[in-house]
């Protein structure tokens, strides 16, 4: 049971009573604005849950794993995120009941 | 237009938002960014995963138990096991970051102050 953009596009009808439409683009143009900062090559930083970080990756070798055969892995940006304390000792505080 | 230390904080993304919802006040759209991060960390303190396509999946990790150390007395501690959230970025994002890579990041960390733009 996953949250999905249509939950929490839900939430904020139920609890702030914005329309099923706003709510929706609200939900859109939040992560689509978080993915323009990054996109632009800048961390994005939202205090009390956590950051996402972007790391350059240099070329390093590799390998194809089903021919053996050797092949540099490019270099590369990704993006981390680096969860804040007040979301770590919240998922920390979780006594899963699997593993 | 430079970036150098410029990451992008919560309220500009509000800003930003609050721009794109011209009809909405700006005290609303910070409520709304207030709930959605908190029906977000709600679902990872109860352990339940989020998935937002393009974006990516937040998920738990368990850090299994550890015996750890008192670094001033030396005496070993039993540390017990817990959950990390770990976020894996989706297809989409992960192609539009790796896009920009080999430009440069005038605000990474490891930048020298001689290169200094505009």
């Amino acid at each position: 049971m996953a949250l999905t953009k249509a939950d929490i596009a839900e939430t904020l009808f139920d609890d702030l009573g914005l329309n099923k439409r706003e709510s929706k683009e609200l939900v859109e143009q939040f992560f689509e604005i978080v993915r323009v900062a990054l996109e632009e090559g800048r961390d994005v930083k939202l205090s009390g849950f956590g950051n996402f970080i972007l790391r350059d990756k240099k070329q390093r070798p590799g390998r194809n794993p089903k021919t053996g055969e050797e092949i540099p892995i490019s270099a590369r940006r990704v993006v981390t995120f680096r969860p804040g304390q007040k979301l770590k000792a919240r998922v920390e505080a979780y006594a899963g009941s699997q593993q | 237009m430079s970036t150098r230390d410029n990451p992008m904080t919560k309220s500009e993304l509000i800003e930003d938002l609050a721009r794109e919802q011209g009809h909405l006040a700006q005290k609303d759209v910070e409520l709304a960014v207030k709930v959605m991060l908190e029906s977000m960390s709600q679902a990872l303190a109860g352990g339940d995963r989020i998935e937002v396509r393009g974006f990516g999946s937040f998920s738990l990790h368990f850090r299994p138990p550890r015996i750890g150390r008192n670094p001033k007395s030396g005496d070993t501690v039993a540390l017990h096991g817990k959950y990390v959230p770990h976020f894996k970025p989706g297809k989409e994002l992960r192609e539009r970051v790796n896009a920009s890579a080999g430009s440069p990041r005038p605000h990474a960390e490891d930048a020298g102050k001689a290169n200094d733009e505009d």
